[in-house]
């Protein structure tokens, strides 16, 4: 969870082991259903994202947080209503 | 986010660290908490608000809607071994009840605290009756539990 540089690229979360995405359209799988799926009582994915942490731009890990209980919520977007 | 954030400490007494994710960047992240949600929470986001702007995070959780490219309200319990415990997802318009999610936290943490010997039945809260599963118990749950002792 260190500082980021932050550059102009558009940096993303990426699932850990999870080969990098081809960058041209063509090229690219319809479907990526081959990635991990969460289920419950299973190992949940673990991933990097870069993120905002307390007035800073950081990046965090999930498998960072092995020992701890972790609750992790996906959302709609910032600014949506509810 | 802001009625996670509200109830952090919460979580934090249950021991429980908090990642919310989704398709903005970070930069909006950032937009977000100090024009909107620092007026609903005081002190603003404590816990880390992710960037997740390809999708590929909400794919590998079964959230990402591909129509509207963006990620449905998905919630999970993660348990201290990294195992996905319970999970809930919401289409956008209805928000979470976060004491639900609460009580299903302490729930899962008593099960672990007695090594699995203990159940919870349905509408469990903390400090009511637990199941002991095993054979004495087969056919004989109506002695100790019943619907109209949900919490």
């Amino acid at each position: 969870m260190s500082e980021q540089p932050q550059g102009c690229a558009r940096i993303t979360g990426t699932v850990s082991g999870a080969t990098p995405e081809p960058s041209g359209p063509e090229e690219r799988h319809a479907d990526k259903e081959d990635v991990m799926t969460a289920r419950v009582g299973q190992k949940a994915p673990d991933f990097t994202a870069p993120a905002y942490h307390r007035g800073g731009f950081t990046s965090v890990q999930l498998s960072s947080y092995l020992g701890r209980w972790v609750l992790l919520c996906f959302y709609p977007g910032d600014f949506t209503f509810v | 986010m802001s009625a996670v954030a509200d109830k952090y400490s919460d979580l934090q007494k249950l021991g429980v660290e908090v990642i919310s994710v989704s398709v903005d960047s970070h930069f909006v992240h950032k937009m977000w908490n100090d024009h909107e949600l620092t007026k609903m929470v005081e002190g603003g986001v404590p816990f880390h608000m992710a960037s997740d702007q390809a999708g590929n995070v909400g794919r590998a959780y079964g959230v990402w809607d591909e129509v509207q490219g963006i990620e449905l309200r998905g919630r999970f319990i993660i348990d201290p071994d990294g195992v996905i415990q319970a999970a809930e997802v919401l289409t956008p318009p209805v928000g979470r009840r976060l004491a639900e999610t609460i009580r299903q936290v302490q729930a899962f943490q008593h099960v672990r605290a007695t090594k699995g010997a203990e159940a919870m039945p349905a509408g469990w809260v903390p400090g009511g009756t637990t199941l002991k599963p095993g054979p004495d118990l087969v056919g004989n749950v109506w002695k100790v539990w019943k619907p109209s002792m949900e919490g």
